[in-house]
Protein backbone atom coordinates (compact mmCIF):
# COMPACT_ATOMS: atom_id res chain seq x y z
CA UNK A 1 0.00 0.00 0.00
CA UNK A 2 2.58 2.26 0.88
CA UNK A 3 4.65 1.78 -2.76
CA UNK A 4 1.06 2.71 -4.20
CA UNK A 5 1.28 6.35 -2.41
CA UNK A 6 4.62 6.66 -2.92
CA UNK A 7 4.15 6.11 -6.65
CA UNK A 8 0.87 8.28 -6.78
CA UNK A 9 2.74 11.23 -5.09
CA UNK A 10 6.04 10.47 -7.51
CA UNK A 11 3.81 10.76 -10.71
CA UNK A 12 1.57 13.39 -9.40
CA UNK A 13 4.78 15.81 -8.81
CA UNK A 14 6.57 14.60 -12.28
CA UNK A 15 3.29 15.51 -13.75
CA UNK A 16 2.81 19.03 -12.43
CA UNK A 17 6.53 20.12 -11.93
CA UNK A 18 6.83 18.62 -16.21
CA UNK A 19 3.67 20.62 -17.56
CA UNK A 20 4.21 23.44 -15.31
CA UNK A 21 7.57 24.84 -14.07
CA UNK A 22 8.91 28.01 -16.60
CA UNK A 23 11.67 27.40 -18.80
CA UNK A 24 13.87 30.70 -18.14
CA UNK A 25 17.05 31.93 -20.28
CA UNK A 26 19.06 32.07 -17.35
CA UNK A 27 17.39 29.53 -14.48
CA UNK A 28 18.51 30.46 -10.83
CA UNK A 29 15.69 28.77 -8.72
CA UNK A 30 15.18 25.68 -8.17
CA UNK A 31 12.62 24.93 -10.15
CA UNK A 32 13.40 26.76 -13.43
CA UNK A 33 14.62 24.87 -16.63
CA UNK A 34 17.20 26.41 -19.57
CA UNK A 35 16.15 27.58 -22.43
CA UNK A 36 17.64 24.90 -24.78
CA UNK A 37 17.68 26.26 -28.29
CA UNK A 38 15.71 24.87 -31.24
CA UNK A 39 13.52 23.03 -28.56
CA UNK A 40 11.97 26.17 -26.24
CA UNK A 41 8.50 25.05 -24.12
CA UNK A 42 8.82 21.54 -26.67
CA UNK A 43 11.18 20.45 -24.36
CA UNK A 44 8.78 19.84 -21.56
CA UNK A 45 7.21 16.75 -23.35
CA UNK A 46 10.74 14.62 -22.71
CA UNK A 47 9.21 14.19 -19.47
CA UNK A 48 6.79 11.59 -20.96
CA UNK A 49 8.08 10.78 -24.41
CA UNK A 50 11.24 8.94 -23.38
CA UNK A 51 9.71 6.97 -20.30
CA UNK A 52 7.05 5.41 -22.53
CA UNK A 53 9.94 4.61 -25.15
CA UNK A 54 11.89 3.18 -22.25
CA UNK A 55 9.52 1.10 -20.79
CA UNK A 56 8.37 -0.12 -25.11
CA UNK A 57 11.39 -1.50 -24.53
CA UNK A 58 11.73 -2.79 -21.00
CA UNK A 59 8.61 -4.45 -21.54
CA UNK A 60 10.03 -6.21 -25.27
CA UNK A 61 13.02 -7.47 -23.42
CA UNK A 62 11.09 -8.83 -20.39
CA UNK A 63 8.21 -10.27 -22.85
CA UNK A 64 12.01 -11.92 -24.29
CA UNK A 65 12.93 -13.11 -21.38
CA UNK A 66 10.40 -14.82 -19.97
CA UNK A 67 10.00 -16.39 -23.87
CA UNK A 68 13.47 -17.59 -22.85
CA UNK A 69 12.20 -18.96 -19.68
CA UNK A 70 9.19 -20.58 -21.01
CA UNK A 71 11.25 -22.61 -23.62
CA UNK A 72 13.91 -23.94 -20.92
CA UNK A 73 10.92 -24.91 -18.70
CA UNK A 74 7.43 -25.16 -20.15
CA UNK A 75 6.26 -23.17 -17.54
CA UNK A 76 3.14 -21.62 -18.44
CA UNK A 77 3.14 -18.91 -16.25
CA UNK A 78 6.25 -17.81 -17.74
CA UNK A 79 4.48 -17.32 -20.55
CA UNK A 80 1.42 -15.43 -19.05
CA UNK A 81 4.12 -13.38 -17.70
CA UNK A 82 6.00 -13.04 -21.14
CA UNK A 83 2.28 -11.87 -22.54
CA UNK A 84 1.27 -9.15 -20.29
CA UNK A 85 4.68 -7.56 -20.96
CA UNK A 86 4.37 -7.56 -24.45
CA UNK A 87 0.51 -6.60 -23.71
CA UNK A 88 1.87 -3.10 -21.91
CA UNK A 89 4.71 -2.77 -24.13
CA UNK A 90 2.36 -2.86 -26.87
CA UNK A 91 0.37 0.32 -24.67
CA UNK A 92 3.64 2.14 -24.29
CA UNK A 93 5.03 1.55 -28.14
CA UNK A 94 1.66 3.13 -29.36
CA UNK A 95 2.15 6.34 -26.38
CA UNK A 96 5.48 6.55 -27.42
CA UNK A 97 4.54 6.88 -31.03
CA UNK A 98 1.91 9.05 -30.34
CA UNK A 99 4.11 11.95 -28.19
CA UNK A 100 7.17 11.11 -30.62
CA UNK A 101 4.91 11.92 -33.62
CA UNK A 102 3.33 15.22 -31.72
CA UNK A 103 6.91 16.20 -30.37
CA UNK A 104 7.84 15.72 -34.09
CA UNK A 105 4.63 18.33 -35.63
CA UNK A 106 6.19 20.97 -33.13
CA UNK A 107 9.98 20.27 -33.40
CA UNK A 108 10.83 18.99 -36.76
CA UNK A 109 7.20 20.35 -38.17
CA UNK A 110 5.43 16.72 -39.28
CA UNK A 111 3.82 14.31 -37.63
CA UNK A 112 5.42 11.34 -39.69
CA UNK A 113 9.09 11.99 -41.79
CA UNK A 114 10.52 8.27 -41.45
CA UNK A 115 12.99 9.78 -39.00
CA UNK A 116 15.19 6.39 -38.32
CA UNK A 117 13.64 6.69 -34.81
CA UNK A 118 10.43 6.43 -36.33
CA UNK A 119 10.96 3.53 -38.58
CA UNK A 120 12.05 1.89 -35.62
CA UNK A 121 9.14 2.68 -32.87
CA UNK A 122 6.77 1.54 -36.21
CA UNK A 123 8.89 -1.54 -36.88
CA UNK A 124 8.56 -2.44 -33.07
CA UNK A 125 4.52 -1.65 -32.96
CA UNK A 126 4.54 -4.08 -36.60
CA UNK A 127 6.83 -6.95 -34.29
CA UNK A 128 4.06 -6.78 -31.27
CA UNK A 129 1.21 -6.50 -33.68
CA UNK A 130 2.13 -9.67 -35.43
CA UNK A 131 2.92 -11.56 -32.15
CA UNK A 132 -0.90 -11.05 -31.21
CA UNK A 133 -1.73 -11.96 -34.35
CA UNK A 134 0.07 -14.97 -34.28
CA UNK A 135 -1.18 -15.61 -30.74
CA UNK A 136 -4.91 -14.99 -31.78
CA UNK A 137 -4.38 -17.63 -34.32
CA UNK A 138 -3.66 -21.06 -32.30
CA UNK A 139 -5.69 -22.67 -30.31
CA UNK A 140 -3.69 -25.11 -28.54
CA UNK A 141 -2.57 -23.27 -25.63
CA UNK A 142 1.03 -24.96 -25.22
CA UNK A 143 1.50 -24.63 -28.81
CA UNK A 144 0.52 -21.07 -29.10
CA UNK A 145 2.62 -20.53 -26.02
CA UNK A 146 6.01 -22.49 -28.11
CA UNK A 147 5.42 -20.58 -30.81
CA UNK A 148 4.61 -17.01 -29.52
CA UNK A 149 7.75 -17.72 -27.44
CA UNK A 150 10.06 -18.53 -30.36
CA UNK A 151 8.53 -15.56 -32.58
CA UNK A 152 9.29 -12.95 -29.96
CA UNK A 153 12.63 -14.70 -29.64
CA UNK A 154 13.62 -13.85 -33.68
CA UNK A 155 11.94 -10.23 -33.42
CA UNK A 156 14.20 -9.67 -30.30
CA UNK A 157 17.28 -10.13 -32.06
CA UNK A 158 16.13 -7.87 -35.06
CA UNK A 159 15.73 -5.15 -32.31
CA UNK A 160 19.70 -4.20 -32.43
CA UNK A 161 19.71 -2.94 -36.07
CA UNK A 162 16.79 -0.60 -35.64
CA UNK A 163 18.14 0.87 -32.23
CA UNK A 164 22.01 0.94 -32.74
CA UNK A 165 22.44 0.83 -36.99
CA UNK A 166 19.98 1.92 -38.61
CA UNK A 167 19.73 5.72 -36.84
CA UNK A 168 23.64 5.38 -38.21
CA UNK A 169 23.62 4.82 -41.75
CA UNK A 170 20.25 6.62 -42.31
CA UNK A 171 19.83 10.32 -41.98
CA UNK A 172 17.67 11.73 -39.55
CA UNK A 173 16.47 14.07 -37.16
CA UNK A 174 16.48 12.88 -33.99
CA UNK A 175 19.20 13.38 -31.08
CA UNK A 176 22.04 10.77 -31.68
CA UNK A 177 21.75 10.19 -35.88
CA UNK A 178 24.42 9.92 -38.09
CA UNK A 179 24.48 13.82 -38.65
CA UNK A 180 23.34 15.02 -35.56
CA UNK A 181 26.62 17.66 -34.58
CA UNK A 182 25.93 17.35 -30.83
CA UNK A 183 27.86 15.20 -28.18
CA UNK A 184 25.07 13.18 -28.23
CA UNK A 185 21.18 13.01 -26.95
CA UNK A 186 20.35 16.35 -25.38
CA UNK A 187 20.47 14.90 -22.03
CA UNK A 188 23.87 14.89 -21.61
CA UNK A 189 24.66 18.96 -22.06
CA UNK A 190 21.99 21.16 -22.26
CA UNK A 191 19.59 19.64 -19.02
CA UNK A 192 20.15 21.21 -16.18
CA UNK A 193 20.43 19.58 -12.58
CA UNK A 194 16.42 20.29 -11.55
CA UNK A 195 15.76 19.21 -15.35
CA UNK A 196 18.11 16.34 -14.88
CA UNK A 197 16.54 15.15 -11.75
CA UNK A 198 13.02 15.54 -12.58
CA UNK A 199 13.52 13.41 -15.47
CA UNK A 200 15.61 10.97 -13.35
CA UNK A 201 12.29 10.77 -11.26
CA UNK A 202 9.93 10.86 -14.13
CA UNK A 203 11.93 7.61 -15.54
CA UNK A 204 11.86 5.96 -11.96
CA UNK A 205 8.03 6.41 -11.71
CA UNK A 206 6.96 5.48 -14.95
CA UNK A 207 9.35 2.15 -14.65
CA UNK A 208 7.59 1.24 -10.93
CA UNK A 209 4.36 1.90 -12.03
CA UNK A 210 4.81 -0.05 -15.69
CA UNK A 211 5.73 -3.23 -13.05
CA UNK A 212 3.08 -2.54 -10.75
CA UNK A 213 0.35 -2.30 -13.94
CA UNK A 214 2.43 -5.82 -15.18
CA UNK A 215 2.07 -7.52 -11.82
CA UNK A 216 -1.68 -7.24 -12.05
CA UNK A 217 -1.42 -7.97 -15.51
CA UNK A 218 0.04 -11.05 -15.75
CA UNK A 219 -1.71 -12.35 -12.17
CA UNK A 220 -5.06 -11.61 -14.22
CA UNK A 221 -3.93 -13.72 -16.81
CA UNK A 222 -3.05 -16.75 -14.53
CA UNK A 223 -6.32 -16.32 -12.30
CA UNK A 224 -8.15 -16.07 -16.02
CA UNK A 225 -6.72 -19.36 -17.64
CA UNK A 226 -7.02 -21.44 -14.22
CA UNK A 227 -11.72 -20.34 -14.22
CA UNK A 228 -12.00 -21.16 -17.80
CA UNK A 229 -10.43 -24.98 -17.00
CA UNK A 230 -12.33 -24.85 -13.85
CA UNK A 231 -15.35 -24.09 -16.19
CA UNK A 232 -14.15 -26.84 -19.00
CA UNK A 233 -13.92 -29.68 -16.39
CA UNK A 234 -17.21 -28.31 -13.69
CA UNK B 1 23.75 -35.11 -41.26
CA UNK B 2 24.73 -33.32 -44.18
CA UNK B 3 23.79 -36.00 -46.41
CA UNK B 4 20.48 -36.28 -44.43
CA UNK B 5 19.91 -33.08 -45.41
CA UNK B 6 20.66 -33.22 -48.89
CA UNK B 7 18.43 -36.14 -48.57
CA UNK B 8 15.80 -33.97 -47.43
CA UNK B 9 16.31 -31.09 -50.09
CA UNK B 10 16.30 -33.81 -52.42
CA UNK B 11 12.91 -35.18 -51.61
CA UNK B 12 11.63 -31.84 -51.96
CA UNK B 13 13.17 -30.85 -55.01
CA UNK B 14 11.72 -33.97 -56.93
CA UNK B 15 8.21 -33.75 -55.62
CA UNK B 16 8.90 -29.99 -56.77
CA UNK B 17 9.48 -31.27 -60.08
CA UNK B 18 6.57 -33.73 -60.30
CA UNK B 19 3.64 -31.22 -59.25
CA UNK B 20 5.93 -27.87 -60.25
CA UNK B 21 3.78 -25.74 -57.82
CA UNK B 22 5.79 -23.25 -56.84
CA UNK B 23 8.11 -22.66 -59.71
CA UNK B 24 4.62 -22.01 -61.67
CA UNK B 25 3.09 -19.89 -59.22
CA UNK B 26 6.26 -17.83 -58.42
CA UNK B 27 6.79 -17.36 -62.31
CA UNK B 28 3.20 -16.11 -62.64
CA UNK B 29 2.84 -14.05 -59.38
CA UNK B 30 6.45 -12.42 -60.77
CA UNK B 31 4.81 -11.54 -64.53
CA UNK B 32 1.27 -10.48 -62.82
CA UNK B 33 3.19 -8.05 -59.93
CA UNK B 34 5.43 -6.37 -62.52
CA UNK B 35 2.48 -6.25 -64.87
CA UNK B 36 0.68 -4.22 -62.29
CA UNK B 37 3.81 -2.00 -61.71
CA UNK B 38 4.11 -1.50 -65.15
CA UNK B 39 0.15 -0.39 -65.44
CA UNK B 40 0.56 1.80 -62.58
CA UNK B 41 3.96 3.81 -63.81
CA UNK B 42 2.28 4.02 -67.27
CA UNK B 43 4.15 6.86 -69.35
CA UNK B 44 5.64 8.21 -66.69
CA UNK B 45 9.29 8.37 -66.26
CA UNK B 46 10.34 7.13 -63.08
CA UNK B 47 13.17 7.89 -61.30
CA UNK B 48 16.25 5.74 -60.44
CA UNK B 49 15.80 5.38 -56.83
CA UNK B 50 12.00 4.61 -57.45
CA UNK B 51 12.90 1.39 -59.09
CA UNK B 52 15.64 -0.09 -56.40
CA UNK B 53 12.57 0.49 -54.57
CA UNK B 54 9.91 -1.37 -56.05
CA UNK B 55 12.62 -4.11 -57.20
CA UNK B 56 12.38 -4.80 -53.86
CA UNK B 57 8.58 -4.75 -53.06
CA UNK B 58 8.06 -7.59 -56.03
CA UNK B 59 11.19 -9.49 -54.45
CA UNK B 60 9.09 -9.57 -51.20
CA UNK B 61 5.91 -10.00 -52.35
CA UNK B 62 6.80 -13.25 -54.57
CA UNK B 63 8.86 -14.37 -51.55
CA UNK B 64 6.41 -14.03 -49.19
CA UNK B 65 3.69 -15.67 -51.76
CA UNK B 66 5.48 -18.75 -52.48
CA UNK B 67 8.06 -19.56 -49.70
CA UNK B 68 5.81 -20.85 -47.35
CA UNK B 69 5.05 -24.17 -49.54
CA UNK B 70 8.39 -25.94 -48.40
CA UNK B 71 6.90 -26.23 -44.27
CA UNK B 72 2.71 -26.02 -45.41
CA UNK B 73 2.72 -28.46 -48.30
CA UNK B 74 4.69 -31.19 -45.20
CA UNK B 75 1.70 -30.37 -43.02
CA UNK B 76 -0.92 -30.58 -45.26
CA UNK B 77 0.17 -33.82 -46.45
CA UNK B 78 0.49 -34.89 -43.05
CA UNK B 79 4.27 -35.88 -43.58
CA UNK B 80 5.73 -33.80 -40.95
CA UNK B 81 5.31 -36.55 -38.59
CA UNK B 82 7.33 -39.05 -40.46
CA UNK B 83 9.46 -36.17 -41.37
CA UNK B 84 10.67 -35.99 -37.84
CA UNK B 85 11.40 -39.93 -37.49
CA UNK B 86 13.54 -39.93 -40.14
CA UNK B 87 15.70 -37.01 -39.67
CA UNK B 88 17.24 -34.74 -36.96
CA UNK B 89 15.41 -31.24 -36.88
CA UNK B 90 18.76 -29.17 -37.87
CA UNK B 91 19.31 -31.89 -41.19
CA UNK B 92 15.28 -31.18 -42.25
CA UNK B 93 15.93 -27.07 -41.81
CA UNK B 94 19.30 -26.88 -43.50
CA UNK B 95 17.60 -29.43 -46.50
CA UNK B 96 14.19 -26.83 -46.26
CA UNK B 97 16.77 -23.70 -46.40
CA UNK B 98 18.71 -25.28 -49.43
CA UNK B 99 15.50 -25.68 -51.22
CA UNK B 100 13.96 -22.15 -50.40
CA UNK B 101 17.60 -20.48 -51.14
CA UNK B 102 17.61 -22.27 -54.83
CA UNK B 103 14.12 -20.66 -55.29
CA UNK B 104 15.04 -17.48 -53.70
CA UNK B 105 17.89 -17.38 -56.30
CA UNK B 106 16.12 -18.24 -59.73
CA UNK B 107 13.15 -15.77 -58.89
CA UNK B 108 15.10 -13.43 -58.19
CA UNK B 109 17.66 -13.48 -61.28
CA UNK B 110 14.10 -13.46 -63.32
CA UNK B 111 12.53 -10.64 -61.38
CA UNK B 112 16.29 -8.41 -62.11
CA UNK B 113 16.35 -10.08 -65.47
CA UNK B 114 12.75 -8.73 -66.45
CA UNK B 115 13.41 -5.17 -64.29
CA UNK B 116 16.51 -4.75 -66.32
CA UNK B 117 14.62 -5.30 -69.85
CA UNK B 118 11.37 -3.59 -69.14
CA UNK B 119 12.57 -0.12 -67.20
CA UNK B 120 14.57 2.01 -68.69
CA UNK B 121 16.06 3.32 -65.32
CA UNK B 122 17.13 0.25 -63.91
CA UNK B 123 20.56 0.69 -65.01
CA UNK B 124 23.20 -1.20 -63.21
CA UNK B 125 26.38 0.83 -62.86
CA UNK B 126 28.54 -1.08 -60.23
CA UNK B 127 28.06 -4.83 -61.32
CA UNK B 128 30.42 -6.25 -58.69
CA UNK B 129 28.31 -4.33 -55.65
CA UNK B 130 25.12 -5.59 -57.16
CA UNK B 131 25.97 -8.97 -57.60
CA UNK B 132 27.09 -9.15 -53.72
CA UNK B 133 24.46 -7.63 -52.30
CA UNK B 134 21.51 -9.55 -54.11
CA UNK B 135 23.52 -12.79 -52.88
CA UNK B 136 23.87 -11.73 -49.15
CA UNK B 137 20.17 -10.26 -49.82
CA UNK B 138 18.81 -13.60 -51.21
CA UNK B 139 20.47 -16.00 -48.14
CA UNK B 140 19.11 -13.50 -45.52
CA UNK B 141 15.49 -13.62 -47.35
CA UNK B 142 15.65 -17.49 -47.65
CA UNK B 143 16.70 -18.02 -43.76
CA UNK B 144 14.35 -15.43 -42.62
CA UNK B 145 10.95 -16.43 -44.21
CA UNK B 146 12.02 -20.62 -44.16
CA UNK B 147 11.82 -20.19 -40.29
CA UNK B 148 8.82 -18.09 -40.28
CA UNK B 149 7.25 -20.71 -42.73
CA UNK B 150 8.08 -23.62 -39.89
CA UNK B 151 6.17 -21.53 -37.64
CA UNK B 152 3.07 -20.62 -39.78
CA UNK B 153 2.48 -24.13 -40.87
CA UNK B 154 2.34 -25.58 -37.08
CA UNK B 155 0.00 -22.46 -36.49
CA UNK B 156 -2.52 -24.08 -39.38
CA UNK B 157 -1.09 -22.35 -42.14
CA UNK B 158 -3.27 -19.02 -42.11
CA UNK B 159 -1.86 -17.41 -45.45
CA UNK B 160 -2.32 -13.97 -44.40
CA UNK B 161 -0.71 -14.44 -41.25
CA UNK B 162 2.87 -15.45 -43.30
CA UNK B 163 3.72 -11.71 -44.56
CA UNK B 164 2.34 -10.03 -41.26
CA UNK B 165 4.79 -12.03 -39.05
CA UNK B 166 7.56 -11.90 -41.99
CA UNK B 167 7.58 -8.45 -42.40
CA UNK B 168 9.13 -6.80 -39.49
CA UNK B 169 11.89 -9.29 -39.14
CA UNK B 170 12.96 -8.92 -43.05
CA UNK B 171 12.70 -4.63 -42.25
CA UNK B 172 16.07 -4.49 -41.65
CA UNK B 173 17.37 -6.85 -44.23
CA UNK B 174 15.20 -4.85 -46.92
CA UNK B 175 15.94 -1.20 -46.02
CA UNK B 176 19.49 -2.30 -46.36
CA UNK B 177 19.02 -3.95 -49.52
CA UNK B 178 16.69 -0.79 -51.32
CA UNK B 179 19.94 1.10 -50.04
CA UNK B 180 22.37 -1.07 -51.19
CA UNK B 181 20.19 -1.55 -54.85
CA UNK B 182 20.39 2.13 -54.71
CA UNK B 183 24.18 2.24 -54.37
CA UNK B 184 24.66 -0.08 -57.32
CA UNK B 185 22.39 1.75 -59.92
CA UNK B 186 23.99 5.12 -58.86
CA UNK B 187 27.51 3.45 -59.36
CA UNK B 188 29.00 3.91 -55.92
CA UNK B 189 32.38 1.98 -55.01
CA UNK B 190 32.18 -1.01 -52.77
CA UNK B 191 34.29 1.09 -50.56
CA UNK B 192 31.92 3.31 -49.85
CA UNK B 193 29.12 0.58 -49.45
CA UNK B 194 31.37 -1.42 -46.92
CA UNK B 195 29.22 -0.69 -43.85
CA UNK B 196 25.68 -1.83 -45.49
CA UNK B 197 27.43 -4.96 -47.11
CA UNK B 198 28.35 -5.11 -43.27
CA UNK B 199 25.06 -5.16 -41.57
CA UNK B 200 23.70 -7.46 -44.37
CA UNK B 201 26.39 -9.89 -43.32
CA UNK B 202 25.47 -9.49 -39.74
CA UNK B 203 22.13 -9.89 -40.40
CA UNK B 204 22.34 -13.06 -42.26
CA UNK B 205 24.77 -14.64 -39.72
CA UNK B 206 22.30 -13.96 -36.91
CA UNK B 207 19.46 -14.80 -38.57
CA UNK B 208 20.91 -18.02 -39.29
CA UNK B 209 22.16 -18.83 -35.74
CA UNK B 210 18.64 -17.80 -34.42
CA UNK B 211 16.88 -20.21 -36.76
CA UNK B 212 19.22 -23.09 -36.23
CA UNK B 213 18.89 -22.88 -32.01
CA UNK B 214 14.85 -22.15 -32.53
CA UNK B 215 14.12 -24.86 -35.09
CA UNK B 216 13.98 -28.01 -32.59
CA UNK B 217 11.38 -25.88 -30.56
CA UNK B 218 8.73 -25.45 -33.55
CA UNK B 219 9.48 -28.70 -35.07
CA UNK B 220 9.17 -31.33 -31.78
CA UNK B 221 5.63 -30.82 -30.87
Amino acid sequence: MIWKIILFLLISFVSIAGIAFPIVKNPQAWYEFPNIPGLEENAKIIFFHVPTAWLTLIAFLMSTVFSFKYLKNKNMDDDAKAYAAAQLGMVFCILATVTGAVWAKFAWGAFWSWDPRQTSIFALLLIYGALFALRSSIESEEKRATLSSVYSMIAFVTVPFFIFIMPRIMKGLHPGSADDTGAGPIVNFQMNSSMLFIFVLSLIGFTILYYWMWQVSYKSVIYRDKLNKNLIRG
Amino acid sequence: MISKAFAVFNKDFHSELRTRYAINSLAMFVIVAISVIMFAVGQEKISEGLTGGLFWVVIFFTAMSGLARTFVSEEERGTSLTLQLVASPSAVFSGKLLFNIILVFCMNTVIALLYAALFESFVIKNYSLFFFSFVLGNIGLAISSTIIAAIISKAGAKGTLYPVLSFPILLPLILTSVQLTLFSLDGTSIEDAKFELAIVVSYDVIMLTVSYMLFDFIWKD
